[in-house]
């Protein structure tokens, strides 16, 4: 992957295929270091499935016998001397809390370290692609943050769906806006 | 500033419009977004898919949707437009430019581009 956001959107999209209602997409970021956390409240996996996701020969695809959606962020981590780490609780009923946690860590002075890239792409993507599930994106950095929290925005929308092109066009200048004050 | 007050004075101009629109498309563009095709450069197809369509007015005929991998990962970023009647054409190793040439020339002028579909590749 040529940008981070493009990780962050492909693993993402693994919480999404998970039934995830709520998905958090957070940034924190220093001087040195950049830690990536996406957190989602999804179907979550077993303990033999979580050693085993990032082994680019399992996959939940049914078209190829790959899946490098993991194992890519793995490598992009680990190369700058970072790494990711996966807890996840299987749902067993509908009231116990169960979901699926990705973080990754990385060295931002590392040679190796990919750049972030277009983020806010990557947030109007996901909304765009699954308008039915929520996301909270919160990047923190030089002492700023840019947040976008699509239950908020579906409260003021009601049943306006969350992809309508107008919606997508706010949250590209409302991320840019914020990303304008921090960056 | 953007606000949420903003977001208000959107949801009232559209709230009339989301009913009428309701199963009036009748022309779907899918784009694969599995990791094959976001590493091949999908995002910036899509983008240009969902503003070549707005901008161009054809919101209410046309639907652009993502998907999983296609299974043609060597071809991607790979686009499939589906309309009523006829048969699915496959757009491969896409770009934002060829998707702005496809809204232009196929999904308004009604011109499949062969050169861009996969049998041509």
């Amino acid at each position: 992957m040529k940008e981070l956001s493009l990780n962050i959107l492909d693993i993402t999209e693994n919480s999404v295929k998970a039934g995830a209602t709520l998905t958090e997409i957070t940034l924190d970021e220093s001087d040195k270091n950049l830690i990536l956390t996406i957190k989602d409240d999804g179907c979550g996996m077993s303990e033999e499935t979580v050693k085993s996701v990032t082994d680019p020969f399992y996959t939940t695809r049914t078209t190829r016998k790959v899946g490098l959606g993991l194992p890519f962020l793995k490598l992009a981590a680990e190369q700058t001397g970072g790494g990711i780490e996966i807890t996840s609780v299987v749902a067993k009923d509908e009231n116990s809390p169960h979901g699926t946690c990705v973080t990754a860590t990385f060295n931002k002075e590392h040679l190796d370290f990919t750049p972030l890239g277009d983020i806010t792409a990557t947030v109007t993507t996901l909304v765009q692609g699954h308008p039915d599930t929520d996301f909270l994106f919160i990047h923190r950095k030089n002492g700023g943050e840019a947040t976008l929290d699509t239950r908020e925005l579906r409260q003021v929308l009601e049943d306006v769906p969350l992809d309508t092109y107008d919606v997508i066009k706010w949250i590209e200048e409302y991320l840019r806006e914020q990303y304008s004050q921090i960056n | 500033m953007k606000s949420l007050a903003e977001l208000q004075a959107i949801k009232d101009k559209m709230k009339d419009k989301v009913v009428i629109r309701e199963g009036v498309n009748e022309t779907r563009v899918v784009v694969g977004m599995a990791t094959c095709g976001i590493a091949a450069g999908a995002r910036p197809v899509l983008n240009a898919f969902v503003e070549a369509v707005n901008e161009g007015g054809l919101a209410d005929k046309v639907t652009v949707s993502q998907t999983g991998c296609i299974g043609i990962c060597q071809f991607e970023p790979v686009v499939e437009v589906h309309e009523a009647g006829k048969e699915k054409v496959t757009y491969v190793k896409m770009t934002a430019e060829k998707a702005k040439e496809v809204v232009e020339k196929h999904l308004k002028g009604g011109n499949v581009i062969a050169e861009y579909t996969i049998s041509n590749n």
